[in-house]
């Protein structure tokens, strides 16, 4: 146990976020830790700068100070000062960070920082006594964390080491070996589903569903607490047909997972431009109340349980 | 429930009625002291003016009230005090013409003044005695803004009622006034004269308190006479038997309790203008017993109880703080007076404390609404989650109110500075988040002090840079400290210097008080006046402590943190180019602004490297102050709150090292900056948690949050265990902002629309739209920040 424990600790992985009082995933207060690189790329993706799994350049130009600082400082001669602000030459751009560590503006940030085991753990245990005081804990998150499967089986051991509740929030996109590796660490699953015709998962997200159902039945078959979040995309999720068809899933699985509905945001737009991505959805807005409605007493219908807020109480668990 | 027409009228008529300036007071006070009267001592010359007011101020009823007497002729009308501080006309002036918080004043008044109150007070005043006594190094720290004084235009007041007036009557206290009296030793007491004149001076304080009631009760009499509403007439017949009865006697019922407490709190803000006007403390405690008999009986319903309630909050609403003069009259302060209602914590036997009452009293506040009074609750781990929770859905309302207390860690606190532990259970927190043994102490603040402003003065080694006036000790050039410590030394020895000049300066006043301004009225309420035959501001309180409320800690934290990390350990900047960019507000150095509020460790964020810093500092305020002795027989204490004293501080404070632009606030309360606290609202707290809080007597954390994230009852239960947590970790207190920025920025520019937008400023709530611009500004960007 000990050994295996030193072991693990040394394991590091690519983190973009650890963010505190996080009350919205999984129950009480807790910690989510935010892991970098998802094989999925949907188009309302939430966290563009995610999906790379590497450390990659985010630049806001509504903070440079126009120092030229990051010119001078880069190796590779990749920034350029333009009319409209600083451009980075993504050709020459090795994104080996030295721009981000002389901007004293926060202009210029690296998206992803590579964390062992202990450096994240010691973040964790920062706030032990809210997990304490109100039996929450930690929400891996991402990203998708199945994508570093021995870094997340590592930070699940040390939590379970430390009486510390696990959440694991996954695409459910992996091999089943990597799930198998991780599961008995895990409290809870928040299990994303989002499209059930294959042709338009593929089409929207980038990769068949096949696999992310298997994984679904197979976790439900091995009695482990699931909740199924289906994000609300309207004209892409929202139509009777997928959530029907997602319920139909859900309420012949082995053990009949609660459903959460996630109604889409806007939020995401800004970080697309950072990053110098297009956003696809630039137009959409968020789902109407009603719409929300209907589609809740549509999987109500099928007698499942369904929670349209972002909040879970303690109940559900 | 549905609140009565009778009170939504006398709500609409306390909101909508503009504070006016009454001269009645003052014209009483000035007739007094121009009379001859019989040679006698100062406490019973005061006596005597208490009774003249008392006796010739007009009683006021107002259609509808169940609980009656106003402080001025009708409500809003706001007594001056010119034997404290006498307005001059330009004073008048500003209160009548300011943006925010004005006092209308009448050409009448404003003729009153000239001809009659200004000629007689002027240059007689207490202020002005204060002024003539103070050094030239006072008035140079003062003037340059490194302290406020409390006691330079209002009376140590800070004091807060126990249980004491709901068992025993005036009359009764009278009788102990008596029997004090005979037991006096002139043989073998040096101060026996001293104490027979103060208790002869309470015993003619007790009878005008009566004589006042029954005043009230002759013009209830008189007033049913005329009442052609049958409803209204019985109405006043019992508000007469009532003011018979009470405060002479304890008091039979709810009703009873509340109109004896209101006229104990009329005798005491009439009889001086105290700090933080005086408030009944654990009133769901006090009321409880009459609240379980009259329910009992069914003479009460709850019903009943709350409507009596909702009237007794209208009282305090209809009381603006008295206007200030001098410089400070252009600042805009607030109408607050601070009376803090202390809601559940724990009985005296250290048992839950919250019942019945202390839900219905969170009732009331959510549907008055009103300023005035504050309220809190007292939080103990023995108390119910349900009670928090209650609570918490009112604070999410936006209203800041109430703001929450660590009852436990009262306790400690107040058992650590020498209270027994039944007296600290009876005690809670007053004003901002000040703690006190309630009825049996005079716990004193007596001015705000600028830490950040020190540190400016010792990068200048002892000069103030903005007047170029050398007002503290050469404490070293600051180019030559070849470590941080030698710097850091540097700044607590020029904090030394500045808190004992500011001690000399309360050593006198307070005995300016004791000798001049005796309060025989108060002294009645609070123990051991009787008992020992001494005022309360002579030391006749059982407990005596000062503080010097401490301004700008995570300000000050930063910009230390700024220095030891960029001219000491990285040596990213020099010493030299510091402080020109600092003399330059940092105009032509942006990206030397930048590297000192990005690439430092700030307060805030569950660093340990920037809190040890913190808790240097904390030690070093605390060891400047903690265990002096006042003139009391006393201790001194610190605690940490700003009110809005952070923007005054912040304005007369150059460019500082951690960023911040000259005259920009400060961080108020233990609050991390505005803005440096980037890891949500945990790591603030643990942040704040590493102080010793149990060592102060009172800290405030303001805590902002947008509605987003208190929508659901699952998230009150996030805030409950948030301050559960904070609890543990020995916090004192925590308030909450709760409106998201957009709706302020809507407020700023149509303030019309937004009279009754209430936010938590600093201690205490006040009206969005009556804040300077300045304070508007740094809430919004408080809130913007919130947007985890």
């Amino acid at each position: 146990m000990m050994l295996s424990y030193i072991i693990s600790d040394m394991e590091s992985g690519i983190i973009f976020d650890i963010k505190k009082y996080s009350i919205h995933d999984g129950p009480g207060i807790r910690t989510t830790v935010f892991f970098k690189g998802c094989p999925l790329s949907c188009w309302w993706c939430h966290n563009p700068e995610s999906q790379r799994i590497c450390i990659e350049k985010l630049y806001a130009a509504g903070r440079c100070i126009g120092c030229g600082d990051c010119v001078a400082a880069c190796p590779e001669n990749a920034i350029r000062e333009m009319e409209s602000g600083l451009f980075t030459d993504p050709e020459k751009c090795l994104q080996c960070g030295s721009c981000a560590d002389i901007c004293v503006a926060d202009a210029s940030e690296m998206a992803g920082r590579k964390l062992s085991v202990s450096q994240v753990m010691a973040e964790i245990e920062k706030d032990t006594a809210f997990y304490d005081a109100s039996c929450g804990g930690i929400t891996f998150s991402g990203g998708e964390p199945l994508a570093q499967p021995d870094f997340l089986s590592a930070l699940l051991i040390a939590c379970k080491d430390r009486r510390i509740h696990t959440t694991l929030d996954t695409s459910g996109f992996s091999e089943w070996k990597a799930m198998d590796l991780i599961r008995h660490h895990v409290d809870l699953f928040l299990f994303d589903l989002k499209l059930m015709d294959d042709e338009k998962h593929r089409l929207f997200t980038g990769v068949s569903n096949r696999r992310i159902l298997e994984n679904l039945k197979a976790l439900s078959a091995g009695g482990h607490r699931i909740r199924i979040r289906i994000p609300v995309i309207p004209g892409i999720t929202d139509t009777d047909d997928n959530i029907a068809a997602v319920g139909i899933f859900a309420a012949a699985l082995p053990s009949v997972p609660p459903i959460d509905l996630l109604p889409y945001h806007h939020f995401a737009a800004a970080k697309y431009e950072r990053l110098g991505n297009v956003y696809r959805l630039m137009d959409m807005r968020p789902p109407a109340a009603e719409s929300l409605t209907r589609l809740a007493d549509l999987l109500s219908g099928l007698g499942l349980t369904v929670n349209t807020e972002r909040v879970i109480s303690h109940g559900d668990f | 429930m549905a609140i009565s027409d009778r009170v939504l009228r006398l709500r609409k008529q306390s909101l909508n009625t503009r504070p006016v300036l009454s001269p009645e007071r003052a014209e009483l006070m000035t007739e007094f002291y121009r009379k001859d009267f019989p040679a006698v001592s100062v406490p019973v010359r005061r006596a005597l003016s208490f009774q003249y007011l008392l006796e010739h101020k007009a009683v006021c009823i107002n259609d509808g009230e169940l609980i009656v007497g106003e402080k001025g002729p009708f409500p809003k009308a706001t007594p001056t005090y010119p034997e404290l501080c006498c307005h001059s006309l330009s004073d008048l002036e500003i209160l009548d013409s300011r943006e925010k918080i004005p006092f209308s004043v009448s050409p009448e008044t404003r003729a009153v003044y000239r001809d009659g109150i200004i000629p007689f007070w002027q240059g007689k005043s207490l202020r002005d005695m204060i002024f003539c006594e103070m050094t030239d190094e006072w008035k140079a720290a003062y003037e340059a803004g490194v302290f406020t004084e409390f006691m330079e235009q209002r009376a140590p007041g800070h004091t807060v009622l126990d249980d004491k007036i709901y068992k025993k009557g005036f009359l009764e206290f009278s009788r102990d006034i008596q029997s004090a009296l005979s037991r006096l030793d002139y043989l073998n007491d040096p101060r026996a004269y001293d104490r027979g004149q103060e208790l002869r001076a309470m015993e003619i304080c007790a009878d005008a308190l009566i004589r006042f009631a029954h005043r009230h009760a002759e013009k209830a009499l008189v007033l049913a006479g005329h009442e052609i509403r049958p409803e209204r007439k019985v109405e006043l017949e019992r508000i007469a038997e009532i003011c018979f009865h009470v405060p002479a006697n304890p008091p039979r019922d709810f009703h009873e309790a509340l109109q004896y407490y209101w006229f104990v709190h009329l005798g005491v803000t009439i009889e001086l203008n105290t700090w933080d006007a005086f408030d009944p403390g654990r009133l769901d405690q006090h009321l409880h017993p009459f609240y379980q008999k009259g329910i009992a009986s069914g003479t009460l319903t709850r019903e009943t109880a709350e409507e009596l309630l909702q009237c007794f909050w209208i009282k305090f609403n209809n009381q603006p703080a008295p206007p200030k003069v001098g410089v400070t009259a252009a600042e805009s302060g607030t109408y607050t007076d601070f009376a803090q209602i202390n809601i559940g914590g724990m009985k005296p036997d250290g048992s839950d404390g919250v019942n019945d009452v202390s839900y219905l009293l969170l009732d009331v506040i959510e549907d008055m609404r009103l300023l005035q009074p504050s309220s809190s609750i007292q939080v103990s781990k023995k108390n119910p989650d349900r009670f928090i929770h209650r609570a918490a859905g009112i604070i999410r309302t936006g209203f800041g109110q109430p703001s929450v207390f660590n009852a436990d860690l009262i306790v400690q606190e107040l058992v650590r500075q020498g209270k027994t532990l039944d007296d600290a259970r009876r005690g809670g927190s007053s004003g901002c988040v000040e703690v006190g043994a309630f009825g049996k102490e005079n716990y004193n603040l007596t001015g705000y002090f600028n830490m950040p402003k020190v540190l400016e003065i010792t990068l200048h080694n002892g000069t103030d840079p903005r007047s170029g006036k050398k007002i503290g000790i050469e404490t070293g050039q600051p180019e030559q400290f070849a470590r941080f410590d030698e710097f850091f030394d540097a700044f607590v020895r020029q904090m030394n210097h500045f808190i004992d000049i500011k001690v000399r300066g309360n050593n006198v006043i307070e005995r300016l008080y004791a000798g001049v301004m005796p309060a025989p009225f108060l002294s009645i309420v609070i123990d051991d006046c009787i008992a020992a035959g001494r005022d309360y501001h002579d030391g006749g309180a059982r407990y005596n402590t000062t503080y010097i409320q401490g301004v700008g800690l995570g300000s000050l934290t930063d910009m230390m943190s700024a220095i030891r990390c960029h001219v000491f350990d990285r040596k990213t900047l020099s010493m030299t180019a510091l402080l020109t960019a600092l003399a330059d507000d940092f105009s032509g150095h942006d990206r030397t602004r930048r590297m000192l509020m990005n690439r430092t460790p700030r307060y805030g964020n569950d660093d340990d490297g920037a809190d040890d810093l913190m808790k240097s500092i904390f030690e070093a305020y605390f060891q400047a102050i903690d265990g002096r002795k006042n003139t009391k027989n006393g201790t001194y204490h610190i605690n940490l709150l700003p009110t809005t004293c952070h923007v005054y501080f912040g304005s007369v404070t150059g460019a500082t090292p951690d960023g911040r632009h000259a005259g920009e606030p400060l961080s108020e309360g233990i609050s991390p900056v505005q803005g440096a606290d980037r890891k949500g609202p945990t790591a603030v707290l643990k942040s704040a948690a590493k102080m010793d809080h149990v060592r102060t007597g009172g800290t405030l954390l303001n805590q902002k949050f947008t509605p987003q994230v208190l929508k659901t009852d699952a998230d009150l239960d996030r805030l409950v265990q948030l301050i559960r947590t904070y609890f543990k970790l020995d916090g004192h207190h925590i308030q909450f902002n709760v409106a998201d920025a957009a709706t302020l920025r809507a407020a700023r520019r149509r303030p019309e629309n937004y009279r009754d937008l209430i936010v938590r400023v600093a201690g205490y709530s006040d009206y969005f739209c009556d804040l300077t611009r300045a304070l508007q500004e740094e809430i919004i960007a408080r809130t913007e920040h919130g947007s985890f």
